[in-house]
């Protein structure tokens, strides 16, 4: 199962985390700061896998942004690349050649994409146009949502309350 | 109160002002952020759900990429939860999945919320309760929320059902009692036409397999038809994974599914499947000669392909193979040591690992000479793990693959010369070991410590101090094999040996003491035949020694790095061993009194109460030799005696031969009358204070390895204070105790020593030899062939062993209990006790009708056995009484597996077969006619 997901910039700037297994803040901190250590110093030409703590990290770097993830001994390392491609495609997809900036400033976004696409730590949904379906609608939603939410007569309604 | 919040709505800061006003960073990240968490603190008590909810949104992105606390707002999460609108929910569900554990308090109130929300008509509601149920359940959400799971799980959305299977695995680990309400349905799933389900469900069965793999054998015949039918990767891997844990466990499973993986291997293209099959057969299936072929067929394409990652992955799927199939890695041995120069340091650790896995005793000599020259030229961290798994591996099981110790021991000094070399305390520890254990390597041994003291280079580097602490025990505790004790005692006495630390110099002392206890006593023995007068005559003593004093103290006062200087009328290296004249012994006395008069005076006690001891010892003999010479003859014989006595003493004191201790020397020993071993030893404590007492293991050897351990600690602080730092530690007296013999048993073991012993081929000469790749590879392919072992012209020495070995007993592990709990609950499901599923359900789920779902339960059944029907026609179509049989006598084979297992210490599949009593009562009377028609439904394996 995967253990945690992270996004980390070239210079060390953390830009998403999700934990599947139990971890305390402190915790988190601590793990991100050793393993972002190991990771972006090692040249690019290496392999994309680093043992660490007993688990296996398997990371890949996309322009300026690492993405990692943290799986047990005997996960698929293959595997788990080809989900973070996955994942990396369907941003692509949903914000239109996505950039650092793109999950920077939304970074909740990135995260509900996330979350259709892994539960538990496990892979839910491998079709990439299923995920941005459901993505579109919950948008949606929250978008009418957003529109009641801004009209006159409704800030009206709380200004009177 | 409302026109606040009106203020706090209109000007409320959105997510994306924040993110912007910290990138613009005008006041400073931290100031930003804590301006930023107080706005925060404010809004969040807002009456108004939009400002909350933004509040919310802001405090999410701080906790998760600032790592900030959010605990406070647990409680406004939830009120912002009970919003009717979509995008509040949507922020609240974010934000609770992030924030919640097991321990917050506020998880009580979050119930009902869930309920509702997954109950709801909306599917994407239900799927973010869910989403969140995934990350947050705790034993009460999911014994409470367990129905609504159940319900889910057989839902016609396909978003949501998926999302429920991905929730079920944590609610069974939470609450193994859902096994018994959702493990059918569950089950349903797997045949279902949709992959997505698929992949979803077998997921979930590869993470509980993974725990205890036993429970799931039964769904075997399900596993195999998704094995042979999917053609969607991301199932199929994790089917195997299933597989890869199942076929251990049943020989016959093995067998059946070793086909179906190996036409995967042969077909796919995706490189993470055949990474898949590979892996599978190597780890669980590598008695199956042709599949382990292809396996290895697929690894050396891997090793030869230009990806890195796939390079390491052959690398890791090749060491498995090693375990079982050596000739795997031998048939790749080149591409393994060239990948030894990779520039990725993990492919480089991986293949160093293989090249290990092939040593053995024919070839251990050149695999280090290639690995030695390897380490010369690495960076510092690759060279002591090469050093490191050299160390370890020749050390393995008693040096069971060394053959010729003297050549390991040059071995060993040559490693300590290497730049990098950190591995002293390990090297120390060989040192020693194997002076003890072998008594025919000694007189090497001691050669190769004399090297390593004289060269006063190696006191600048503090990570060899260990070495030359194990060399100078070394050279004084066999100093009989050493071919000139002068150079010896010059040695260990050299001005530079300042840069040790104490303890390590006390070593030093103990070991000059040694070595002149040697000499006066071998000078002595000579002259006992010989009439008193003839050696004393022949001396000027006066003279001698007012000249020796003087070229002495020139020498101490250059304090220069070459101190191994040879006084101008005495020539020790001249000397042969057996012929010492009375000026050598003079010397040597002088010399010694002379490096030991300011260290009587030393800060440290350790050193201080040496040097007065040994300055007292040459006192009380010093004076006797020089009256007697200057009296010439005058001297009457008892006094001569009494000399020879007191060096006899000392001798003897010394040349009591040590050796290994084994663990269970302790328990040999009688246990003396009234003493109570069970006392209560609280009082202890108090007088220990912050040292504390050594753990409650009954190994014996733990209280002066822990000593040592204290020792250590300190040592390696000190070597960071600075060197002249105080050293007043009792441990260290305790070390040092160990290594002078107190401790160990006198060995009853005698060997004849042979001083001709043939030496080992120089290594330093080799060391010339380029390290090029190309000559590196031709040496290791001359020594990884297996040779036979008559290529040996010396027999292997004995290496002393204790009776039950060195090897520490490892504590038996005991097994988690809520592991059992679940691994119960599926196995009563699948093996059909229904008496426990009918009242655990009453209890749980009173709100179900029960009959309905026993008639689910029973159409279920029936598919199974269908299917298990099916399986078995194909290999063999016969009635089912020859099932039957067949299945008796599976039975049979079974149980004497079980029993192994069960002495094997297993206490978990002791309690598993207790608790789940009422199925092991129904196997015991499986004979019996009136329960065939329950039985074969519940028989985990005879369908194969």
């Amino acid at each position: 199962m995967i253990h945690f997901v992270l996004l980390i910039s070239r210079q060390g700037k953390v830009r998403l985390t999700k934990w599947y297994s139990p971890y305390s803040q402190k915790e988190r901190a601590k793990v991100i700061r050793e393993l972002s250590g190991v990771i972006l110093t090692r040249g690019p030409k290496l392999c994309n896998f680093v043992d660490w703590r007993g688990f296996k990290v398997v990371y890949k770097r996309y322009a300026s942004l690492y993405f990692c993830m943290c799986i047990d001994q005997d996960d698929n390392e293959l595997e788990i690349l080809e989900i973070i491609h996955h994942y990396v495609e369907i941003l692509d997809r949903y914000f239109g050649s996505v950039c650092e900036l793109d999950l920077i400033f939304n970074f909740h976004k990135a995260y509900y994409i996330l979350d259709e696409l892994l539960i538990a730590g496990e892979l839910q949904e491998s079709s990439k146009k299923t995920v941005a379906r459901l993505i579109a609608a919950q948008d949606s939603l929250v978008e009418t949502a957003k529109e009641q939410a801004n009209s006159i007569s409704n800030i009206i309604a709380q200004a009177t309350k | 109160m409302a026109g606040a919040s009106l203020m706090d709505t209109l000007f409320q800061r959105s997510l994306e002002d924040l993110i912007k006003g910290m990138r613009q960073q005008l006041i400073g990240e931290p100031a930003f952020i804590s301006k930023a968490m107080e706005e925060i603190r404010r809004e969040i008590k807002s009456t108004d759900l939009s400002t909350k909810s933004t509040a919310l949104l802001k405090l999410s992105y701080l906790s998760s990429l600032h790592f900030h606390d959010m605990s406070f707002a647990d409680f406004h999460a939830l009120e912002v939860l009970s919003s009717p609108r979509f995008a509040h929910k949507m922020i609240a569900y974010h934000a609770i999945s992030l924030s919640f554990h097991d321990a917050t308090p506020v998880l009580l109130l979050i119930t009902n919320h869930l309920r509702k929300d997954l109950t709801s008509t909306n599917e994407y509601e239900v799927s973010l309760s869910l989403q969140c149920l995934s990350k947050i359940a705790n034993v009460d959400l999911a014994r409470d929320l367990t129905p609504e799971i159940f319900t889910l799980l057989s839902t016609s959305k396909v978003c949501v059902r998926k999302k429920a299977i991905g929730v079920v695995l944590r609610v069974f680990w939470k609450y193994p009692d859902a096994v018994r309400v959702c493990f059918k349905r569950l089950v349903e799933n797997l045949e279902n036409s949709d992959p997505q389900m698929v992949s979803a469900v077998v997921g979930v069965f590869c993470e509980l397999a993974s725990k205890d793999p036993r429970s799931y054998l039964p769904l075997a015949p399900e596993f195999y038809r998704i094995l042979v039918d999917s053609r969607n990767n991301w199932v199929l891997i994790k089917v195997l994974k299933i597989f890869a844990r199942l076929a251990p466990l049943e020989p016959r499973l093995a067998e059946k599914v070793v086909e179906p993986i190996c036409d995967h291997m042969r077909r796919t293209v995706a490189k993470s499947l055949l990474f898949e099959c590979v892996r599978t057969i190597v780890n669980s299936l590598s008695e199956y000669e042709s599949a382990v072929k292809l396996a290895v067929v697929k690894i050396q394409e891997f090793l030869l392909d230009d990806d890195p990652n796939l390079k390491y992955l052959g690398l890791r799927a090749l060491s498995t193979v090693a375990e079982k199939h050596l000739w795997a890695v031998l048939e790749n041995k080149e591409i393994v040591i060239k990948s030894l120069s990779d520039v990725d340091p993990n492919i480089k650790v991986e293949s160093l690992r293989l090249v290990m896995k092939m040593v053995s005793e024919s070839n251990v000599a050149e695999i280090s000479r290639v690995l030695l020259n390897y380490a010369l030229k690495s960076g510092p961290e690759f060279c002591n793990k090469i050093l490191a798994s050299i160390l370890s591996t020749c050390s393995r099981n008693v040096y069971e693959i060394i053959v010729d110790f003297d050549w390991y021991a040059s071995l060993l000094g040559e490693m300590s010369r290497i730049p990098h070399c950190q591995k002293g305390e390990e090297i120390e520890n060989q040192l020693i070991d194997i002076g003890m254990r072998v008594k025919d390597v000694r007189p090497k041994l001691a050669h190769v410590c004399r090297g390593l003291l004289i060269d006063p280079a190696l006191l600048g580097n503090q990570f060899l101090h260990r070495i030359l602490s194990a060399a100078a025990w070394v050279s004084g505790e066999y100093v009989e094999f050493s071919r000139n004790p002068f150079e010896l005692v010059e040695a260990l006495l050299q001005p530079r040996t300042i840069l040790l630390l104490p303890a390590i110099r006390a070593i030093y002392i103990q070991s000059a003491f040694k070595v002149l206890t040697f000499c006066l006593h071998t000078y002595l023995l000579q002259n006992k035949g010989t009439t008193f007068s003839s050696w004393s005559d022949t001396l000027l003593p006066g003279v001698l020694s007012s000249d020796f004093y003087e070229s002495l103290a020139d020498l101490s006062v250059g304090n220069g790095p070459s101190v191994t200087v040879t006084p101008g009328h005495v020539s020790p290296s001249s000397l042969e061993r057996n012929d010492l004249s009375y000026e050598y012994i003079v010397n040597m006395l002088n010399l010694v009194e002379l490096a030991f008069g300011p260290l009587s005076g030393s800060n440290d006690v350790e050193i201080q109460d040496r040097a007065q001891n040994v300055l007292g010892f040459i006192d009380l003999i010093r004076e006797k030799v020089l009256n007697s010479s200057v009296q010439k003859g005058n001297v009457s014989e008892g006094k001569d005696v009494e000399v020879a006595d007191i060096v006899e003493l000392m001798h003897h004191a010394f040349s009591e031969e040590l050796g290994p201790v084994s663990i269970s020397a302790q328990e040999r020993v009688p246990l003396p009358d009234g003493l109570i071993l069970k006392e209560n030893l609280v009082d202890l404590e108090a007088i220990c204070g912050d040292i504390g007492l050594p753990s409650s293991n009954s190994f014996p050897f733990e209280s002066t390895s822990y000593k040592e351990e204290v020792g250590n600690s300190l040592s390696n602080l000190e070597i960071k204070e600075g060197l002249e730092q105080l050293n007043e530690s009792t441990s260290l007296l305790a070390e040092h105790r160990k290594r002078h013999g107190l401790y160990y048993l006198p060995s009853d073991k005698s060997e004849t020593i042979s001083n001709d012993y043939p030496l080992a081929n120089d290594p330093m000469s080799q060391d010339n030899a380029t390290d090029d790749t190309n000559d590196l590879l031709k040496l290791a392919e001359q020594s990884f062939v297996p040779r036979r072992k008559s290529s040996h012209t010396k027999p292997r020495p004995v290496v002393v062993k204790l009776d039950n070995g060195d090897e520490i007993p490892i504590a038996s592990r005991k097994s988690e209990p809520k592991d059992d709990s679940l691994s119960d609950a599926v196995r009563d499901v699948l093996l059909g006790s229904e008496a426990i599923i009918r009242t655990s359900s009453q209890s749980n789920l009173s709100d179900k009708p029960p009959n309905k779902r026993k008639g689910k339960e029973k159409q279920h059944r029936d598919i199974h056995e269908e299917l298990k029907e099916n399986l078995v026609d194909d290999r063999n179509p016969s009635s089912r009484r020859s099932r039957h049989r067949r299945h008796g006598k599976e039975r049979r084979q079974r149980s004497p597996r079980k029993k192994n297992a069960e002495e094997g210490g297993d206490n978990g599949q002791k309690e598993k077969q207790k608790s789940s009593h009422p199925h092991g009562r129904h196997r015991q009377r499986a004979d019996e006619p009136s329960n065939v028609a329950g039985q074969t439904s519940e028989v985990p394996d005879f369908l194969l």
